[in-house]
């Protein structure tokens, strides 16, 4: 048994993602499809050109700012599913803001900085809605926030049809888009703003110093690990619980705002294009430490990217992209699992 | 509206209602045995593509629903390794299922999108659908309705009037105890996992055969389903009659909001749509209310005749889970 439970992580998870890529290689067979073709398509359709590289990058941004934020509440022991209205709140709050400051004729660059900054407020406080049913209420965060992500999405459908309208012609292509200079500004022909990469590395580097250099980010993890022990310690659970919604949800409002500002430059209706969800795969697939998170956001942002062109090229649905980054997550954990399981046998065995 | 609409209205709903039913009661099974299957969404989603795909190249309405009960029971087998063999986060491997399966059938559905397929048919049961009001509402509705109808009854009386009934409800509340006395735990989780999974995935062909038959890809209109039958097993508290209660209660709200759509011209359909949300987290929250430590402080402290009043209510609506929901157990 030994040598075999020696057998280093890297390999293994090595084999997790051979065993992903062979099981998405199945279900391209099964639909009858050329599993080669259809990954060279993803590749090109991601890395294939600098231009699709930057397309990779503007999907970067909020995939990094939300699993960011997921950590913190991973951290401290907290499944933030309702991450997804977070964002789509802060893409709320940032319109919101935007078409505020428009009547107002404040300088355009102040009113993209007081948009994020109320796209931020958006997301903290629907976060911290989930957090208060959470700890004054005893509803799970799992279900206080899918039950706040509907809301969400029927809130934003309603503003978008209603009286955010545009005029005469609402309809599920969003809101009227703002004039150009209310944009973050975007490399020249490109799509990415140089602007929005600095706000996601920010967050990003912001988690990192919080959980590793942080006597708050020490707190948070004693929450996750054990709440009742660290509250015999004295530490107060339920304010670091309340906390790490509000951070999580201020770096999902970011995200959102994020998407208004510098990408769709109005409210469309799935403004949160479900990288709440794939955060919480990317924080699983990296074990929510945030070192190799950008990293793997990247990644997986490359898979949906790229998996655009198989409905152009092959007539595949696109969904082939959350098949394969599902199974990676399931196989990781496998082996993980697989892992643990021959440690307690060997550890039996030396009784 | 007259009282003929009102009472097809409401026969309605019980159709509707059927394939939430089905997969709240596979999850109340599921949690029952101390497993949490989260999911529910994406196996919903894959066996209603999976079932209306082998109907149509079948052409059998009855491998269509075999199928989805099939693909249900596989799903809840992965759970079922991961969090007992494996003891992985039962929670992480049921997101990831329910992301993988939706994509899954989103990705293998595109060839059969819009096709039309078989459609289960209504069939009256004689005599009794003659009886005013109660005929057209109970004995006018297709075989799976009927099925809806008897599976409530059965689970809740195999769980809390039988004997293996007995030792599920050991088995999620105290699984340490249960083992002593001879049971095994863990078999018993896999089985319960495995059946629970089964009911789920029937909510598939339920919609792509009968409720909303077909398959359109993301325009279905299954996605969210499956998460309102895991909130509807909280709120009925596992619970089988309390749970269908809550099915009902929640595609009646679905169906007021259409009714009032008229008279709410200035509010989109979509609001309407997602109106019982908010009651649902609503209906969470006074479930579980009475559960925590600030709400008995602050009781305590109210003089005798409101207390007793306010936390009898609170303790008609409270509902614990099954004590060792999600926790993996370890026989040595």
């Amino acid at each position: 048994m030994r040598p075999r439970v020696a057998l280093s992580g890297a390999a293994l998870r090595l084999g997790a993602v051979l065993l992903a890529l062979l099981f998405t290689t199945g279900v391209l067979l099964v639909a009858d499809a050329p599993p080669l073709e259809a990954y060279r398509q993803i590749v090109v359709g991601s890395l294939g050109s600098v231009k699709k590289i930057t397309d990779v990058l503007v999907a970067w941004v909020p995939l990094v700012l939300a699993t960011s934020g997921l950590l913190v509440t991973f951290a401290a022991g907290l499944w933030n599913i309702g991450i997804e209205g977070q964002i789509t709140l802060g893409a709320i709050f940032a319109t919101g803001a935007l078409r505020l400051t428009l009547e107002s004729g404040l300088p355009p660059a102040l009113a993209i900085g007081i948009a994020v900054l109320a796209g931020i407020l958006g997301g903290a406080i629907w976060a911290l809605l989930a957090g208060l049913l959470k700890a004054y209420g005893g509803v799970n965060e799992i279900f206080g926030g899918l039950g706040l992500n509907f809301v969400a999405v029927a809130l934003n459908v309603w503003l978008i049809f209603g009286p955010w309208g545009r005029p005469g012609v609402a309809s599920m292509s969003g809101t009227e888009p703002f004039p150009d200079f209310y944009a973050l500004p975007a490399l020249a022909g490109l799509r990415l703003s140089p602007w929005a990469l600095l706000v996601a590395v920010g967050g990003f580097a912001l988690v990192f110093f919080l959980l590793q250099g942080t006597y708050f980010g020490l707190r948070l993890k004693a929450v996750g690990k054990n709440p009742r022990a660290a509250f015999v310690l004295g530490i107060p659970t339920i304010r670091y619980t309340l906390l790490a919604f509000v951070l999580c949800g201020g770096l999902g409002g970011a995200a959102g705002a994020v998407q208004v500002t510098a990408v769709y430059h109005r409210l469309i209706p799935a403004i949160s294009s479900g990288y709440g969800y794939l955060g919480l795969m990317v924080a699983m697939l990296v074990n929510y430490q945030p070192l190799w998170m950008p990293l793997v956001a990247f990644f997986f942002v490359a898979l949906n990217i790229g998996s655009i062109q198989l409905p152009i090229v092959l007539k595949l649905d696109s969904s082939l992209a959350g098949v394969l980054q599902g199974a990676l997550v399931l196989f990781v954990l496998a082996v993980e699992g697989v892992r643990q399981r021959m440690r307690r046998s060997a550890a039996k065995m030396a009784e | 509206m007259s009282n003929e609409a009102l009472l097809i209205g409401l026969a309605g709903i019980l159709a509707t209602a059927a394939p939430i039913v089905f997969a709240t009661l596979g999850e109340t099974l599921t949690e029952r045995s101390g497993v949490i299957n989260l999911s529910v969404n994406g196996t919903i989603l894959l066996s209603a593509m999976a079932s209306f795909a082998v109907a149509v190249a079948t052409g059998s309405l009855l491998f269509g629903f075999l199928t989805g009960m099939l693909v249900g029971a596989a799903v809840a087998l992965v759970v079922a390794g991961f969090s007992i063999s494996l003891r992985q986060s039962q929670v992480a491997v049921g997101f990831v299922l329910t992301l993988m399966c939706r994509d899954l059938a989103y990705f293998l559905g595109n060839p059969f999108m819009g096709l039309s397929g078989p459609r289960l048919p209504a069939l009256a049961v004689p005599f009794l659908e003659d009886i005013p009001v109660l005929g057209p509402l109970f004995f006018r509705q297709d075989l799976l309705t009927y099925l809806s109808f008897v599976l409530i009854f059965a689970t809740w009386a195999w769980i809390f009037r039988t004997r293996p009934g007995l030792s599920l409800v050991s088995v999620g509340e105290r699984p340490a105890a249960a083992y002593v006395r001879g049971l095994r735990v863990n078999r018993m989780r896999y089985l319960y996992t495995i059946v629970g999974g089964a009911l789920i995935g029937l909510a598939g062909p339920a919609f792509s055969l009968s409720v909303k038959a077909g398959w359109k890809g993301t325009i279905s209109g299954l996605d969210g389903y499956g998460w309102i039958a895991l909130a509807i097993t909280i709120f009925g508290g596992w619970n089988p009659i309390r749970a269908a209660f809550g099915a009902y209660l929640f595609v009646f709200l679905q169906w007021l909001g259409l009714v009032l759509q008229p008279s709410l011209p200035g509010v989109p359909s979509q609001v309407l749509q997602v109106a019982p949300f908010p009651l649902m987290i609503l209906a969470l929250l006074l479930v579980n209310i009475g559960n925590t430590d600030w709400v008995e402080r602050t009781l305590a402290a109210l003089p005798d005749s409101t207390r007793l009043l306010i936390s009898r209510v609170l303790r008609s609506l409270r509902a614990s889970p099954p004590a060792a929901l999600g926790t993996p157990f370890e026989q040595e």
